[in-house]
């Protein structure tokens, strides 16, 4: 492959599968809202 | 008044198993036929390597956004499009509401005819059914163009078959409601899809010529980042891909439980789409490399690099002069058809929810009163010779103009009505552990409508002007104007029939709600 071709596939694959991953693991070990009351109430909002 | 309705028993609302049922299926949703015959063409066809610029921005920028925006009002509402949207902004909101599920009911019924094509492409695989020639066997022996009617009643047994076949196993589906119905559905299908994709993918890289494809792909062309259309394609492509702000997003979300992290699924479901995408991009590059390879000219001169084309007629030759070939074609045939199948779901499930509520109605009656009349209109209209051009029309103007005028409606009825978009934001916020910033609000109260809006005068006037892919202007005003006229026109009616159960009795019952919006909100 042509070196420009690698950078864009490698930056795209990266970014975009990175961000799948980075997504996951915060949605399975940050602390929801709702174990947080820090988040809620940093809101002013309660949650319901 | 329209929430005059009695107070009958109220149905208890089913809800996701939990949040990776939920992710799966919308997942599933977002994952359709366009990611596997639309982006890696639109990609190729507007700068390669330099468009992934303007689709990441258009990812994190329009996509995710508006898809939260689904979120917060599915999951604060709590109800299907109309009734959701009724009690975010009133009549004006339940208009939008039924707008949305008239749009929904006009792409699946056109959607699930390309499924039937597929599943009979993935059996015409097995014996390479096409011959030497794939384009005359797609429009003559398969559909049957040659001669045909523009309004043409003549059945086509190869569509027709499979058509009403496939329709009986998605109502059997739907009527099994959310959890044992579309929720199951989705875990074994979405799966399905990845594993005979991801082996797609494996053996289109394996072939000669799969490198000179990936270059063709991702080789950037930087000039085209100055080119305003590139990032409109990209805008776009995001924008229709991820299945937001037509009612989709909204209803999955608001069968979600109390307790749900709304921006971390968004965010999963944001990217997870994108890296199919991608995905899609290598597997179908790389065999198209191996197909310029085996004819010996580059990439650029191949023709029918996107949409029916792409895969009904470009596919099937490269197939022909695959080793294993039939393997591959099945592959790929079923990985389109499990991918069509996830968002058909989706899409029917925003029509069955939207007639349960407003008619008090059990998930099996709703799925037949809207399913049958669905059926028959798909079969005649898609299952007969004039079913491509129909297709291709009634397509193309209820994308451009009916799924971008429900999103910049939403967009600015967020924005001014019911608790706004702060009230929104927090919502978000006092769900989710990843906090949604205060630049959300501007960006989807003015920026995103204001590029939709764009976007909708550019495709009107262009329509107006030149009509569609050369048919007859009375056509594309019957078939287009049409199919946007009457979703308008049933959306009107639909806010005058009053609904069966009072929808503040609803809200009375539905603690969710009761805990989650202000009364003004609701009036």
């Amino acid at each position: 492959m042509t070196g420009p071709a690698v950078i864009l596939m490698t930056i795209a694959i990266v970014l975009v599968w990175g961000g799948l991953v980075a997504s996951i693991v915060a949605l399975r070990f940050l602390p929801d809202a709702w174990d947080n009351p820090k988040i809620v109430s940093n809101e002013g909002h309660q949650a319901p | 008044m329209s929430n005059s309705g009695s107070s009958a028993t109220v149905r208890k609302r089913e809800t996701w198993t939990g949040q990776t049922g939920f992710l799966l299926a919308a997942i599933g949703s977002a994952i359709g036929l366009g990611n596997i015959w639309r982006f890696p063409g639109v990609a190729y066809t507007n700068g390669g390597g330099a468009f992934m610029i303007p689709y990441l921005v258009a990812l994190i920028f329009v996509g995710i956004p508006v898809l939260l925006l689904d979120y917060a009002i599915g999951h604060r509402m709590h109800g299907s499009p109309p009734l959701a949207l009724k009690r975010l902004a009133g009549k004006f909101g339940e208009a939008l509401g039924w707008f949305q599920v008239a749009v929904c009911f006009v792409i699946f019924v056109y959607y699930a005819v390309i499924i039937a094509w597929s599943i009979r492409y993935a059996i015409y695989s097995v014996d390479l059914a096409w011959g030497t020639d794939p384009g005359s066997f797609f429009s003559g022996e398969f559909l049957q163009l040659e001669g045909a009617a523009q309004y043409s009643l003549t059945p086509v047994g190869n569509v027709m078959i499979p058509l009403v076949i496939l329709w009986i196993a998605v109502l059997l589906i739907m009527a099994r409601g959310i959890v044992d119905g579309v929720e199951k559905a989705n875990k074994i299908m979405l799966p399905l899809l990845v594993i005979l994709f991801v082996a797609l993918v494996i053996r289109a890289l394996l072939l000669p010529g799969a490198v000179e494809g990936l270059n063709a792909l991702f080789t950037p062309q930087w000039g085209s980042l100055a080119n305003p259309d590139v990032w409109v394609a990209a805008f776009a492509q995001i924008f229709y891909s991820l299945s937001v702000a037509f009612g989709i997003m909204l209803t999955y979300a608001s069968y979600l439980k109390k307790k749900s992290n709304l921006v971390g699924t968004g965010l999963v479901a944001g990217f997870a789409n994108s890296s199919f995408e991608i995905l899609a991009g290598i597997g179908v590059f790389s065999a198209l490399g191996f197909m310029a390879h085996q004819q010996g000219i580059p990439v650029s001169d191949l023709e029918g690099l996107t949409g029916v084309s792409l895969s009904f007629v470009t596919f099937p030759q490269l197939i022909m002069m695959m080793p294993g070939g039939p393997l591959f074609g099945v592959l790929f045939f079923l990985s389109l058809t499990f991918a069509g199948l996830t968002s058909l779901v989706s899409l029917l499930q925003v029509v069955s929810s939207g007639i349960q509520e407003k008619f008090n109605l059990s998930t099996k009656k709703a799925t037949m009163i809207m399913g049958i009349p669905a059926m028959i209109v798909s079969v005649l209209l898609f299952g007969v010779q004039s079913g491509l051009s129909a297709l291709d029309v009634i397509d193309n103007y209820i994308n451009g103009i009916g799924v971008v005028g429900s999103a910049i409606a939403m967009t600015v009825m967020a924005a001014v009505a019911g608790p706004k978009l702060e009230g929104l934001r927090k919502h978000l916020n006092s769900v989710s552990s990843v906090k949604v910033p205060r630049f959300w609000n501007p960006l989807v109260g003015i920026v995103i409508p204001l590029f939709l809006a764009f976007m909708l005068v550019t495709s009107v006037v262009g329509l107006v002007q030149d009509g569609y892919g050369g048919y007859p202007t009375s056509y594309n005003i019957v078939m287009g104007w049409g199919c946007v006229a009457l979703s308008v026109l049933f959306s009107a009616v639909m806010v005058y029939i009053p609904w069966k159960r009072s929808t503040d009795a609803m809200i009375e019952n539905d603690d969710f709600v009761a805990t989650n919006t202000s009364k003004g909100a609701q009036k």
